[in-house]
């Protein structure tokens, strides 16, 4: 038995033969041709057929891993239509009498070799790009199938590295796991893995082309890959194989089922998102809508600050697609450790009690509007909430409210149309609990930020190492000021959900239900294991939650 | 003739897929277009060739814009450069 290590992205298990996978190198002999106008119309064809290729990948990948990491084709079609790059290919074949395979490997190859040389490693990493959109070409030419390299029996795939049009090419019904020598955790590998649930290793530099062929077990949970493992090993491995399997199975048959206790109690449970790029895995997860869409990903991922119609585009394609379930928009969160140049933010001798989120909203206010305009445009779309963060105080929502109002009615002058949402706030600050009922009756909904809330309550930053031992995660007066806002929310006819990591603590499941809490919203792994959790409580007989508990 | 000044803040710089959108959005222009970063230049129709002077954060990349319609196309890539790089 022999051991290679990796980096692994899933924990998971894969279990069957390795199959090495080699891009075709294609050995092109330096042959002059009679007709080069023939060749010339090959190359045309060819060329053409593998633009058109470039948004079949597209679509396959968009609906695989999600249109923002399809986007990469369309890169790959623009370069394939590069005047220079076809340029050179025609003047070998028209100048120097070559086959167009002869002039499209020599022309691809040297620009290739051009990215590879220079100082950028953005644009270095483009020099795989060259080669991919190239063997696209010469599969054409050469009439070559590409898929062929991955057989026919379900394997273990290993390479050196994956092209982003290779994996998109793969069969994923056949694949047991993907092993590469290169990659990264952010590749198109890796990003295959996570959202199709593969297991997947990466870096794995011991990767041997003799493993062809051979029995392996890829371990996700630590990190490595035995080939012909011991026959104890495998038995114990296959064990714990069909224990994940029987999980998902589990997990799945869950689908379309709601959080409901024994006793039916009914709990909404729904995800947390970054951005469009994360809707895959809220459907794959079946979560019941969206609690908390971080908006900031729009400001951070760009160098000047968004335009309306940027944020628009991304707000309404994660509202539509959702509909009609709920997506609780909250409008961006900056400052403290999320900051951008373009706000041009002062450092700040305290950022976590600075100039942030909502405070940086009501001071700037066209800043503010362009936002509310986009959440307001995209709520015609779907269901939609939209919720300040970071408020201490009545006349903040007040304040945040009327301006909202006037989005509104500017919006309408100009003939957009506008849907139903509702208005809600994170309570993540003391202040907030505190005066909890004075809130509550401005808003709909209430959502309980609990990583602030309990940085903020115990003075603690989590990110402190020396302070491991004051942190307490269940701390008393954490679950005590969730109880409180629960009840400030009721008795004002107002929903709450938690949001904070602490939603997805299944110690604290029955907790919350036991507090009345109607709403988790928890990362989108998280959702179907806590819907089996609450589908296996039974509360009937059990006492409303008291402070006195902790 | 129109000269744009800019400077570059992604920090991937002029990186492949928003280069071939505003290559592409170029073409519509009858104008001459030429990017310059330091003595190194190229026509800004060429996608290879703008992602070949490896245009990098912080850098000060100057546009050149000749023909009947630079003032429209001058516009269009200065506000093009500023929304995405």
């Amino acid at each position: 038995m022999k051991i290679a290590a990796g980096k692994s992205i899933l924990d998971r298990i894969g279990i069957g033969k390795i199959r090495i996978y080699k891009a075709p190198s294609y050995e092109i002999s330096d042959r002059t041709v009679k007709d080069p106008e023939a060749e010339l119309k090959r190359f045309d064809a060819a060329l053409q057929k593998a633009i058109g290729q470039q948004d079949i990948l597209y679509e396959k990948a968009k609906a695989e891993v999600g249109e923002e990491n399809a986007e990469i084709f369309e890169a790959h079609r623009m370069m394939l239509e590069d005047e220079d790059l076809q340029g050179v290919t025609r003047e070998i074949i028209r100048e120097k009498k070559k086959s167009a395979e002869f002039a499209v490997k020599t022309a691809f190859d040297t620009y290739a070799q051009f990215f590879a040389e220079l100082e950028d490693p953005y644009m270095q990493a483009r020099s795989v790009d060259l080669i991919d959109i190239g063997n696209t070409v010469l599969d054409i030419l050469t009439g070559s199938d590409p898929g062929s390299i991955q057989g026919t029996e379900p394997c273990i795939l290993v390479a050196d590295d994956l092209t982003p049009s290779e994996t998109v090419r793969l069969d994923k019904s056949l694949l047991l796991g993907i092993i590469t020598r290169e990659g990264s955790a952010n590749s198109h590998t890796a990003i295959l893995a996570r959202s199709m649930n593969l297991p997947a290793l990466i870096q794995c530099r011991d990767v041997d082309d003799s493993w062809d062929g051979r029995m392996a077990i890829l371990d996700g949970y630590n990190g490595c890959v035995y080939i012909d493992p011991d026959p104890d090993l495998l038995e114990s491995m296959k064990k714990k194989y069909d224990a994940v399997l029987k999980e998902d199975e589990l997990l799945q048959e869950l689908r379309g089922r709601t959080g409901t206790t024994i006793d039916g109690r009914r709990i909404i449970i729904a995800a947390n998102i970054g951005g469009p790029s994360d809707l895959g895995s809220v459907l794959a997860n079946d979560a019941e809508g969206v609690g908390l869409f971080r908006s900031e990903f729009l400001y951070l991922n760009s160098k000047g600050e968004p335009t309306e119609e940027q944020q628009f585009a991304a707000y309404r394609r994660v509202v539509e697609t959702l509909a009609p379930a709920l997506v609780i928009m909250r409008t961006c969160d900056l400052g403290a450790d999320k900051t951008v140049d373009y706000l041009n933010l002062e450092e700040e001798e305290n950022p976590a009690l600075g100039f942030r989120a909502i405070r940086i909203c009501l001071t700037r206010k066209d800043f503010f509007k362009k936002q509310l305009r986009a959440m307001l445009r995209a709520s015609a779309y779907g269901s939609m909430g939209i919720m300040f963060p970071m408020i201490t105080s009545r006349w903040e929502v007040i304040e945040a409210k009327k301006i909202l109002e006037e989005c509104k009615e500017e919006l309408r002058r100009e003939g957009h149309r506008i849907g139903n949402f509702q208005t809600g706030i994170m309570v993540e600050t003391p202040a907030a609990v505190f005066v909890a009922d004075d809130l509550a009756e401005e808003v709909d909904f209430f959502s309980i930020g609990t990583n602030d809330l309990l940085q903020y309550t115990c003075a603690i930053d989590r990110q402190n190492e020396k302070l491991e031992r004051f942190t307490d995660m269940h701390h008393p007066a954490v679950l005590r000021a969730i109880k409180m806002t629960v009840d400030a929310g009721h008795r004002h006819g107002i929903w709450v959900g938690i949001c904070g990591e602490l939603g997805a603590d299944p110690a604290l499941t029955e907790t919350f239900l036991r507090m009345g809490v109607d709403e988790l919203s928890v990362n989108a792994g998280s959702v179907l294991p806590l819907r089996r959790l609450v589908r296996s409580l039974d509360l009937s007989g059990a006492p409303e939650w008291s402070p006195e508990e902790v | 003739m129109k000269e744009i000044k800019f400077k570059v803040t992604d920090p991937l710089g002029i990186h492949a897929r928003p280069a071939g959108i505003l290559v592409k959005d170029a073409k519509k222009f009858n104008s001459k277009i030429t990017v310059w970063k330091g003595d190194k230049s190229c026509d800004l129709r060429k996608l290879l060739a703008l992602m070949g002077l490896s245009v990098r954060q912080n850098d000060e990349i100057v546009v050149q814009v000749e023909g009947d319609d630079e003032a429209a196309c001058a516009e269009m890539i200065e506000k093009y450069l500023k929304e995405n790089f």
